[in-house]
């Protein structure tokens, strides 16, 4: 099948890429004792990669050019086969059912550092679904979100350290705080159109982890804090083992609060809303929604749950620094969303389990977790814009139009 | 007021302003073009860096002449640094021509982080020290404690890109073209523009302005990493913005006047804060003046 015109341009493409990664893949020079090494065994793996891979490229391209095609406008948009089966009521309890028995067995059966992983995983999730309400739902690209995650988490910390406050009292604390920030940052911004917004957010974050990193009277500067309380269980002393699983419980419990209230806001006035406002700003407030009051709305709601995930952070690790907040933060938080599917919930949830847990258990692949996450943003968004997931647009059909569907 | 001081301040300024500016040429003509914030810009601007450091570590060990060293190592980083421009943009960008806006920010931003990596990977995280490719001019010798020559080497560039460029898209058959595909793409089209072969040539050009930054500003401070195109980027986008985007002169004198806010508050008021102002900056200009100063705003149109 593969014709001559193929080889040959994929022969092309790896003498390119042969090229251009010649001066940083293949020299490496060590300034110090004036010595080159020469790695030329690299540039074979760059041009046999490169030439399989731009057949991979070229299939796929094409691949969803057809899709293109195929795909008339007014075809109700359907989901894969293996989600509608799981979709039906039989299968979808028996899921959840398996899910959950897993989930509560899961920190008995495995290991406290398998559990630690898990807690950082679900940390995830919760965050993830939070920025997906802001990116996925509202469609405002935020490249700060990680601000608001050390606000909670600092909030935490802070209030840890000086007044001895404990968990639970601080968790409402470091999410109002979390949505006080979110308003603070959305007023100034309403007015911005998509990648100046981005670029807005991707400031204020900056902003929020250098002010961090200097003040040292408030926040001790760059060597953090540490020594936080972990959630106290009715003021009976755990042990470490029990403190985990405790964590563990608790962070599952916020993970499926989040789950629930997100997937309620989806369906609501307010989430609908959301959703118009991204698909057409202009279109929406002729339609008498409030735009202002929509997006900060948006804007307060995604950074409650980084504000809450913040203080849950702090409290697993017991010790922050602003080194944990940076931009690269939030970016990874955005892979996620953006793997998963803007707007899915189910995909977002995978993803986030998938891109936090694959790199910790295959620690030899765990150095190019970066290069890896930077790849898949681009792949996602050139192949597949929808995520792994892509979220069901809300269709009405009439009835009997299914009917003829099913006869015909 | 200590009027050295002022001075010295002054020129730092400059110099600061002059890089950013080689920077920003890139960032403004992409935008200008496509209406995309080229997030990977810096990343080439560090890759034309390492480009340099490595032809000419190499070529001092083969054992050529300073000449020949600065001319083929700045010729090397210009090349390559076209090439990796031109790639980038028919990978991560080309296919997302008639996507959402978002789609394409969000491509540019896996290609900075992939590529900021790659170099990581590829290379080393240290900083690598960086011989000056500059060498001292004898007629600076009088002013030497004032600017060096290096320092009179990037304004000189600058002013000389900047020129170049604008004679490019002022009077040439090409920049005509260019001027066109910014203005209206289908309209261009029409009348027999290759606009994907415009689009390209804009990269490459942009890519080759910032190489030339890059071995400027590495001769400049000494020492190179893979992370130096993250806030290089960013400032240099803040630049452009500030003099309006897609606006040629608008990102020089953007450049110059963000040098300048830098040079004096890092001097008057306090150096801790240096990044901060300039995140602060950005955030005022973009909520008070999107346009930016030489720019012109305009109303969206359903």
């Amino acid at each position: 099948m593969v014709s001559f015109h193929e080889i040959k341009r994929s022969f092309l493409v790896s003498a390119w890429f042969m090229f251009l990664t010649f001066p940083i893949m293949v020299i490496k020079v060590n300034t110090v004792e004036k010595v080159i090494e020469w790695r030329w065994e690299r540039m074979l793996f760059v041009g046999l990669g490169s030439f399989s891979l731009s057949f991979v490229w070229r299939y796929l391209l094409r691949k969803k050019e057809t899709g293109r095609k195929k795909a008339e406008p007014t075809a109700a948009i359907r989901m894969p086969g293996i989600w509608r089966r799981l979709q039906e009521p039989k299968f979808f309890l028996s899921l959840s059912l398996a899910a959950a028995v897993l989930v509560v067995a899961f920190p008995f059966t495995f290991s406290i550092y398998q559990t630690n992983i898990m807690i950082t995983a679900l940390i995830y999730v919760v965050i993830a679904l939070g920025l997906n309400i802001v990116v996925g739902l509202a469609g405002l690209l935020d490249l700060g979100y990680v601000a608001f995650y050390a606000v909670g988490a600092y909030a935490y910390a802070l209030l840890n350290h000086h007044y001895g406050l404990g968990f639970w009292s601080v968790l409402p604390v470091g999410a109002a705080l979390g949505a006080l920030f979110g308003i603070l940052l959305g007023f100034p911004v309403l007015r911005l159109r998509g990648d100046y917004l981005a670029i807005v957010t991707l400031g204020f974050g900056e902003i929020i982890r250098l002010v961090l990193e200097n003040w040292n009277a408030l926040s001790f500067g760059p060597s953090g804090i540490a020594n936080i309380d972990r959630p106290g269980f009715f003021g009976i002393a755990l042990s470490l083992e029990g403190a985990t699983r405790y964590m563990y419980f608790l962070v599952v419990g916020l993970a499926v609060f989040t789950v629930f209230v997100v997937n309620r806001l989806q369906n609501s006035r307010i989430g609908r809303a959301w959703i118009a406002l991204r698909e057409d700003e202009i279109a929406c407030q002729a339609m008498g929604i409030d735009k202002a009051r929509t997006k900060l709305t948006a804007f307060a709601l995604g950074a409650t749950w980084a504000g809450m995930g913040g203080v849950v952070f702090a409290a697993k690790t017991t010790f922050i620094n602003p080194a944990s907040f940076t931009i690269w933060e939030s970016i990874i938080i955005l892979c996620i969303v953006v793997l998963g599917g803007m707007g899915s919930m189910i995909g977002i949830i995978l993803a986030a389990l998938v891109l936090i847990l694959l790199p910790e258990y295959l620690r030899a692949f765990s150095e190019y977790r970066m290069c890896l996450f930077g790849a898949l943003l681009v792949i996602m968004m050139v192949f597949r814009p929808g995520g792994i997931v892509p979220n069901v647009r809300r269709t009405y059909r009439f009835k009997r139009l299914d009917r003829e569907d099913k006869e015909g | 007021m200590d009027l050295e001081y002022f001075v010295e301040l002054f020129l730092g300024g400059l110099t600061r302003g002059s890089i950013y500016a080689l920077i920003a040429l890139g960032y403004t003509m992409v935008y200008g073009i496509i209406q995309l914030i080229n997030f990977a810009h810096g990343e080439i601007y560090m890759i034309g860096a390492f480009t340099a450091l490595i032809a000419s570590s190499v070529l001092t060990m083969v054992g050529l002449n300073e000449l020949s060293i600065i001319v083929l190592s700045s010729l090397a980083a210009v090349i390559y640094a076209s090439a990796y421009g031109f790639t980038i943009e028919r990978l991560a960008y080309r296919p997302l021509r008639h996507a959402p806006r978002l789609s394409a920010l969000i491509s540019a931003i896996g290609m900075s982080l992939f590529l900021q990596n790659y170099v990581l990977l590829a290379q080393t995280s240290d900083f690598l020290p960086f011989a000056s490719l500059i060498p001292h001019f004898a007629f600076m010798e009088p002013f030497a404690h004032i600017i060096g020559s290096t320092e009179i080497a990037i304004l000189i560039t600058t002013i000389i890109v900047m020129l170049l460029l604008t004679a490019l898209i002022k009077f040439t058959r090409i920049g005509k073209a260019m001027r066109a595909t910014a203005q209206d793409r289908e309209m261009a089209m029409l009348v027999g523009v290759d606009v994907d072969k415009i689009i390209s040539f804009t990269f490459l050009i942009g890519s080759a302005t910032a190489a030339i930054g890059g071995v400027l500003i590495a001769s400049h401070i000494g020492q190179i990493n893979f992370y130096i195109g993250f806030l290089a980027g960013i400032k240099a986008f803040v630049a452009a913005v500030l003099g309006g985007i897609g606006s040629i002169p608008g990102a020089v004198l953007g450049s110059f006047v963000l040098g300048w806010t830098e040079s004096f508050f890092t001097g008057y008021v306090s150096s801790d804060y240096e990044d901060v102002f300039a995140f602060l900056f950005l955030v005022l200009i973009l909520i008070f003046r999107p346009a930016g100063i030489l720019g012109r705003s305009e109303t969206e149109k359903v």
